[in-house]
């Protein structure tokens, strides 16, 4: 048996409290744990961008943080970017440019773009944004999206349509 | 009880996408079970020979850890000849990554350290893992594919090839290729007594639920394969892989719900994958490039255990008008995992070839590549002499030329620059057989004035459920949300594979002629439902069998425009242009979406993917993600598709064809044509990697 510690964390506006083995990541704590199971596991050694989830407002890939240094976060899944029934505007812009067909990278997909948005609003380059570009929210341009959503694969190959609808709800 | 427009051919969105925008999807190891224990395989870690011992004694010093399976104590399976599940039932190794054990445990961290801490001893024996082109242990298959012949033979290829005017004899190569759908072969398995339920990550519930049903000696309906939603297959899923079996042995040997999803690096060993190809090919022309003599000659692999060959000389039977031909497929078996499906296999990396060879041959004769392959029209199918219940290839071609701007274009070699980029353009035909299968579905009238369409079909991305629902709505003549459609059970009425671009045709007849049935069976009682409600089963076995024979094939036209840095020989795709001639386009939505990721893929192929075999250690270098690419974001360009309006009456009440592969056929070849316009270079085995590209670019441009 692995060595256990105590973890409290507040999940989708939640506060979840878990004695936890030392091993557990933090997708396998949603997943398993939380039972959040939107969040999903496409190769655990963050290649894919299927576990991405909004830590503290920031995105990453879960399968690479061990739940135990989690203490104190906020974290937001899929789960948690809905308000009710009223859909976030990324997943209504999925929706409606069919930006999936599996369906399996959606809900990383959709919280990294929320994550790309936040980021390019707040002013953080990319390798495609002009060195002479000046400070200040970046615009999500074709080849800004594409390269800031490059984390998140799909082997649908929906890449067009996910492009798409994130430009649509950057504008 | 009518609708105004139709609902074949409506942009309907996807039924599921709420679910799946919302995470409520539930795949194969999303289903909450109660005291669940985890499974984790343990591959073996030599080529070929046989496991001497298993010592599972620190794994099971863990309390956490219920149970060691190996051959030695595993539950004994039926005997199959089936590689893939065909899971430690014999200390015999066929290949590297072969399952030598599982470990289960209560929790998933404590299953992967007992995985890990299990040791496993082998007494090795020499082995062969390489494919070459001359190797010792090629034979001629008895069939290829389904029933397809190796080899076929028509006039007198070697004489009329000898004596043509312009002769093409070339040789391509495409390495071994990785399904890698983005959700891992999984699943979830549960015993009640004797009877088995499972989540189970596959493109065929009811095959899985036959399959499970003969290993584990119970009868079909003891064994209950849900699919409500999988994460990709791409062939690879096609049929049982071992999560699943493993999975319900191990729950067998613990008595509680088991969950297995296999570690992204087990995947290349273990569930198939596109088997590397050498493909020669001959083509024999006059000067006016007219074809007289045609060769496709194909050497592959496959594994010691099953048989699978990549059946890449087919559709060169079918493209182009060839009196004098020869197609051949030559196999060897390998100490190597067991190859199967992927996307359009045989077409796939079979028209890499023959359509880079015809570029090859546009360019020897002078001719325009679309000029070309105008030329080489055949009336009516080359190999089989049969008329083509729709045919309209020249279409595809000219309307894609047209939107592309293909005729705009400088056509000499090598001379357009952009900075420091060389462009290129390049043109590639797309084909892929209609097939349909034997399958049952049922229709459902409530008394409440609903409708229930159920089919044991498997929606893996496809759109399948919507498609369906659209169908049912249109028969019936009722609106679209009347209609609740049941997919994902292999509970429903027994149906076909999703796979071999067959879904639609196969699973939409049934509930065509269902839902045609009730809506007269409703009119005659003037719609007076009893409370029971009416069914109606319907199967197409009939049907299928009073076909009138007829060449039934999907045609399509791809352009690809590229730049190459001659500085770092790296190739980007600008533009990619689809147009295709697939019969009725069912739902425009889906299908633009299965035509852009299938050309997605084919970039992939042309630029990104493939896997070394490691002749040492016997297994592919490129297991994971981070070192097998598949096409990021920021490789897919624009993709643009269309299609030609294409009325066929021979194929099916809905007059579509499949769409699910064609996309990924031509591809590679449009963009190594496109290569080869802005460099020179022709490089004949993929993927066209910046080193292998920028060797030759040197020679070419004469910077050696």
């Amino acid at each position: 048996m692995g060595a256990m510690t105590a973890v409290t964390l507040n999940v989708n506006g939640e506060r979840f409290s878990r004695e936890l083995d030392n091993r557990t990541t933090l997708l396998d704590l949603l997943r398993e744990h939380a039972h959040l199971s939107g969040v999903k596991k496409g190769c655990d050694h963050g290649q894919c961008g299927a576990c991405t989830v909004l830590l503290d407002g920031r995105r990453v890939n879960s399968c690479l943080l061990l739940a135990v240094a989690m203490d104190g976060t906020e974290i937001t899944t899929i789960e948690g970017l809905s308000d009710g029934t009223t859909l976030h505007p990324l997943q209504r812009a999925f929706v409606d440019h069919d930006a999936f067909q599996c369906g399996f990278c959606t809900p990383g997909q959709i919280c990294s773009a929320v994550g790309a948005i936040a980021e390019a609003r707040a002013g953080w380059p990319s390798a495609v944004t002009a060195h002479d570009a000046p400070p200040g929210p970046v615009e999500l341009t074709v080849p800004e999206v594409r390269e800031r959503m490059s984390g998140n694969l799909c082997r649908c190959g929906a890449y067009v349509n996910i492009v798409s609808a994130v430009r649509e709800v950057a504008r | 009880m009518t609708t105004t427009k139709p609902l074949l051919g409506a942009p309907t969105a996807r039924l599921e996408a709420r679910e799946k925008v919302t995470g409520t999807a539930r795949y194969a190891t999303d289903y909450p079970t109660d005291r669940t224990a985890y499974a984790w395989p343990v591959p073996a870690t030599v080529v070929r020979g046989e496991i001497t011992a298993i010592d599972a004694t620190a794994a099971l010093a863990d309390p956490a850890v219920l149970a060691v399976l190996s051959h030695q104590n595993a539950p004994r399976l039926r005997e199959t000849d089936d590689p893939f599940v065909t899971v430690l039932q014999s200390p015999r190794i066929n290949h590297r990554g072969q399952y030598v054990a599982l470990a289960v445990a209560t929790s998933l961290e404590a299953a992967r350290a007992a995985a890990e801490a299990i040791r496993v001893t082998y007494r090795c024996e020499p082995h062969d893992v390489v494919l070459t082109p001359d190797h010792p242990g090629l034979y001629k298959p008895d069939e290829v594919g389904v029933g397809m012949p190796a080899d076929r033979e028509h006039g007198d290829f070697d004489t009329t090839y000898a004596n043509a005017r312009v002769r093409i004899d070339v040789v391509y190569e495409t390495p071994a290729l990785h399904n890698h759908p983005m959700e891992p072969h999984s699943a979830t398995a549960l015993w009640d007594g004797d009877e088995l339920t499972v989540y189970d990550s596959n493109q065929d519930s009811s095959g899985v639920q036959q399959a499970l049903a003969r290993l584990f000696g119970l009868a079909a309906d003891k064994v209950h394969v849900v699919n409500e939603h999988v994460g990709g297959g791409f062939g690879s899923k096609g049929s049982a892989r071992a999560p699943v079996v493993l999975a319900a042995m191990a729950a067998r040997t613990v008595r509680r719900p088991v969950k297995l999803a296999l570690p992204r690096n087990q995947l290349a060993a273990t569930i198939g994958y596109r088997a590397p190809t050498i493909q020669r090919i001959r083509v024999g022309a006059d000067a006016e490039g007219h074809i007289h003599a045609l060769a496709h000659e194909l050497v592959t692999q496959t594994a010691t255990v099953g048989e699978f060959v990549e059946f890449a000389a087919v559709p060169t039977r079918t493209m182009y008008h060839a009196p004098h031909s020869r197609t051949t497929h030559r196999v060897t078996r390998l100490d190597v995992p067991a190859p199967s499906w992927m996307r359009a296999p045989g077409e796939c990396p079979g028209m890499f070839a023959l359509e880079s060879a015809m570029d090859e041959l546009a360019l020897a004769c002078g001719l325009d590549p679309v000029e070309l392959r105008l030329r080489n029209e055949p009336t009516v199918e080359p190999d089989t002499g049969l008329p083509y219940s729709s045919r309209h290839l020249v279409e595809c071609l000219r309307e894609g030329a047209r939107r592309f701007g293909w005729h705009d274009r400088d056509a000499r070699i090598a001379t357009s620059r952009e900075g420091r980029f060389l462009i290129g353009s390049g043109v590639a035909a797309s084909t892929y057989p209609a097939f349909v299968m034997p399958s049952h579905a049922e229709a459902h009238a409530a008394a409440d004035g609903g409708y229930e369409v159920r089919v044991s079909a498997s929606d893996i991305g496809t759109g399948a459920r919507t498609v369906l629902a659209q169908i049912a709505a249109e028969a019936l003549g009722v609106p679209l949300d009347s209609v609740r459609v049941r997919v994902g059970s292999s509970d429903l009425p027994p149906a076909s594979v999703a796979g071999g671009s067959s879904g639609t045709a196969s699973w939409g007849w049934p509930v065509h002629k269902a839902c045609t049935e009730l809506r007269r069976r409703l009119a005659e009682c003037g719609h007076a439902v009893p409370e029971q409600g009416i069914t109606v089963a319907a199967d197409i076995a009939e049907e299928l069998d009073d076909r009138e024979d007829f060449a039934r094939h999907a045609f399509g036209a791809q352009f690809a425009e590229v730049q190459v840095d001659p500085v770092t020989g790296e190739t980007r795709v600008r533009r990619l242009l689809g147009v295709f001639a697939a019969g009725r386009i069912l739902n425009p939505r889906t299908a633009r979406s299965q035509f852009i990721g299938g050309m997605t893929m084919g970039l992939g192929m042309a630029l990104l993917e493939g896997s070394t075999m490691d002749r040492e250690f016997g297994d592919y270098a490129e297991r994971d993600l981070a070192s097998y690419h598949v096409p990021a974001c920021a490789d897919v360009p624009e993709i643009d598709v269309h299609w030609i309006d294409e009325e066929d009456p021979h194929l099916n009440p809905m007059g579509s064809k499949g769409i699910g592969e064609i996309g990924i056929v031509g591809t590679a070849a449009a963009i190594a044509n496109a290569v080869h316009h802005a460099t020179g270079v022709r490089l004949r085995a993929l993927p066209i990697h910046p080193d292998a590209l920028l060797t030759r670019l040197a020679d070419q441009l004469g910077l050696a």
